[in-house]
């Protein structure tokens, strides 16, 4: 556990001194701001700040979070450093762990970030608390998912360019194409397709509704692809 | 301390360890020499528990680098070839981290980064980004690194690469201050530094081991094999005829210079035939200006040793 938190630990500190994390920052809060601007000024009512969330930011996070975890293990690959890291006194499961906590920490504050357009918003009119902490909840595990997503990408690869292509790839396919392609089929591949499209899971919470089924999607499949890491971490010792 | 037994590892195509096996004790500094591509990196790293081996096993303070990879990882200081480290941290964050890593808390890790920032003369650089050292500078954090603990193990590999003369003085002298508590594996293909700092060296050559001894030893293994050379001014073939005579000579080229006559004596097995040669020199009224074994240095043995592995690889 001590590991998991030294790790992390190192990771908020090589945020903090790459200028990466920086752009990263400003593009996100510049492009979830115009979002808010344009997406509730526009018609100011509730749906639209509704599809805010359900669209607009979740697009800047497929692009934005596997900028942030490209890094991840890749740069480690590539400098050799997990030479090091890999020859002391920790498992790969620690580094796995210590490095997502590192990613979601840097991601919490991208979302504290965003928390200026409520307040703001706040000042002009009323703002359902209850909707509002869905809404951040629901941001919150679809962005666990992300960071884990990219951190399998980032562990899969030295090229911290092909880490975020597949990952931003992959995360369109699961958000996006799914979604798109479950409405054209029928029976039980539709309900299939359903079943694995994040958007589909994170609806309801935009909706205001915290559904066990959706909690329990976003926790499988954000440890699923953290085993995936783990295992792909320790196959690279033999390769 | 260090066991390792028929220890194979082979990369998709290349082998690059073929069974080797060896011991090292408690204490002292071992040389592991090779020449390039001889698979020092390779076992290193199986020692240090980063790939696992292919076949056969080994063990490091006690503990199988495979199956109690965690309980080496936590008796070992490691040193890896090319040093990585994270340009973006300053030293001193560096040590901080890698202490935490191995479970130092507190008033033992601030106490264990100020021994080994002393001895590694890296007072100076504690607060500077790693990224804006020079290459010897970070080859000594990556020291500092594997000292930190205060391991019953060191593994280096090539601790000298890349430093400037004295620094390479100093670290030999450090390397052999080490040896006096820890047992210290270092790598190297410079043939001197092992003769310098180690009290025991294993060569190794295209993945197996050619020798294995103190530098005395290999060096006397070697010098058995030495030719005698000799200068004496007499008429050829009788210098030739007396020295045909000798017990102990197996095989002798003669060549003569200005009325010198050279010798290049090949003795048998344990015979020393310096003696004879001057004593009939002496008896016959010749006169002798040389005498001397020749080619019974380590370096000579190890370029023949490698040599050969090179002709049967080229076979
Ligand atoms: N990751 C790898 N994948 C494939 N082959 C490798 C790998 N690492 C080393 N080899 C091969 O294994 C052999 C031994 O390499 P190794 O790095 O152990 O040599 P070395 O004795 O350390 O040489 P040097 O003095 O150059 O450091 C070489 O033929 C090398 O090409
Ligand atoms: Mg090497």
């Amino acid at each position: 556990m001590r590991n998991i938190l030294t790790m992390a630990q190192r990771e908020i500190g090589a945020y903090f001194l790459s200028p990466i994390a920086y752009a990263v920052l400003a593009v996100f809060l510049f492009s979830s701001g115009l979002a808010f601007g344009l997406g509730t000024f526009s018609a100011g009512s509730e749906a639209s700040m509704r599809q805010v969330f359900e669209f607009w930011i979740v697009l800047i996070l497929l692009f934005v979070l596997p900028m942030l975890t490209m890094r991840l293990i890749s740069d480690e690959l590539r400098s050799g450093t997990i030479e090091t890291l890999m020859t002391a006194p920790v498992t790969e499961i620690e580094v796995v762990l210590g490095k997502f906590l590192g990613g979601m920490m840097f991601f919490a504050i991208l979302l504290a970030g965003t928390l200026l357009y409520p307040i703001i918003l706040s000042m002009y009119g009323d703002i359902d608390l209850m909707f509002l902490t869905c809404h951040y909840l629901g941001l919150f595990l679809l962005g666990s998912l992300y960071v884990a997503v990219g951190l399998f990408f980032s562990t899969l690869t030295k090229h911290q360019v092909v880490a975020v292509l597949a990952s931003s790839a992959l995360l369109a396919l699961m958000t996006f194409a799914s979604h798109a392609m479950a409405n054209r089929m029928e029976g039980w591949l539709k309900v299939l397709l359903q079943q694995l499209s994040v958007r589909t899971h994170f609806h309801d919470f935009v909706r205001g509704m915290v559904d066990l089924n959706h909690l329990v999607f976003f926790v499988t499949m954000t440890a699923l692809f953290l085993f995936l890491s783990v295992k792909l971490l320790e196959m690279r010792r033999w390769q | 301390m260090i066991q390792v037994t028929n220890l194979t590892k082979r990369y998709s195509s290349v082998l690059a360890v073929d069974n080797i096996s060896f011991n090292v004790e408690r204490g002292g500094v071992i040389g592991f020499l090779g020449p390039n591509g001889a698979g020092k990196t390779t076992t290193i790293r199986i020692l240090a528990c980063y790939h696992p081996a292919t076949n056969g096993t080994a063990t490091v303070a006690g503990y199988d680098v495979f199956k109690d990879s965690i309980e080496v990882r936590k008796r070992i200081g490691y040193l890896p070839e090319s040093t990585p480290l994270y340009p973006e941290m300053r030293v001193r964050e560096y040590l901080q981290f890698r202490g935490k890593l191995r479970g130092m808390v507190g008033n033992d890790r601030k106490s264990a980064i100020g021994r080994v920032t002393d001895r590694c003369w890296l007072g100076e650089f504690i607060n500077r980004p790693i990224g804006q050292l020079s290459k010897g500078m970070k080859q000594r954090v990556g020291l500092a690194d594997a000292m930190l603990n205060d391991p019953e193990v060191l593994i280096l590999d090539e601790p000298t690469i890349g430093l400037d003369p004295t620094q390479i003085r100093e670290t030999r002298k450090l390397i052999r201050e080490l040896g006096e508590r820890h047992t210290v594996l270092l790598s190297s293909h410079i043939l001197h530094e092992v003769e310098a700092v180690c009290s025991h060296a294993i060569i190794i050559a295209k993945g197996k081991i050619v020798a294995n001894g103190s530098p005395q030893e290999l060096r006397d293994k070697f010098s058995s094999e030495a030719k005698v050379i000799a200068e004496i001014k007499g008429p050829e073939n009788e210098v030739e005829k007396s020295i045909r005579g000798l017990t102990g000579v197996e095989d002798v080229d003669v060549a003569s210079t200005n009325g010198w006559v050279r010798l290049a004596v090949k003795a048998k097995q344990n015979c020393d035939v310096r003696e004879g040669i001057f004593k009939f020199t002496t008896a016959n009224g010749w006169s002798l200006r040389e005498i001397r074994r020749d080619g019974a240095t380590l370096e000579d043995f190890f370029v023949q040793v490698t040599a050969q592995q090179q002709q049967t690889r080229s076979r």
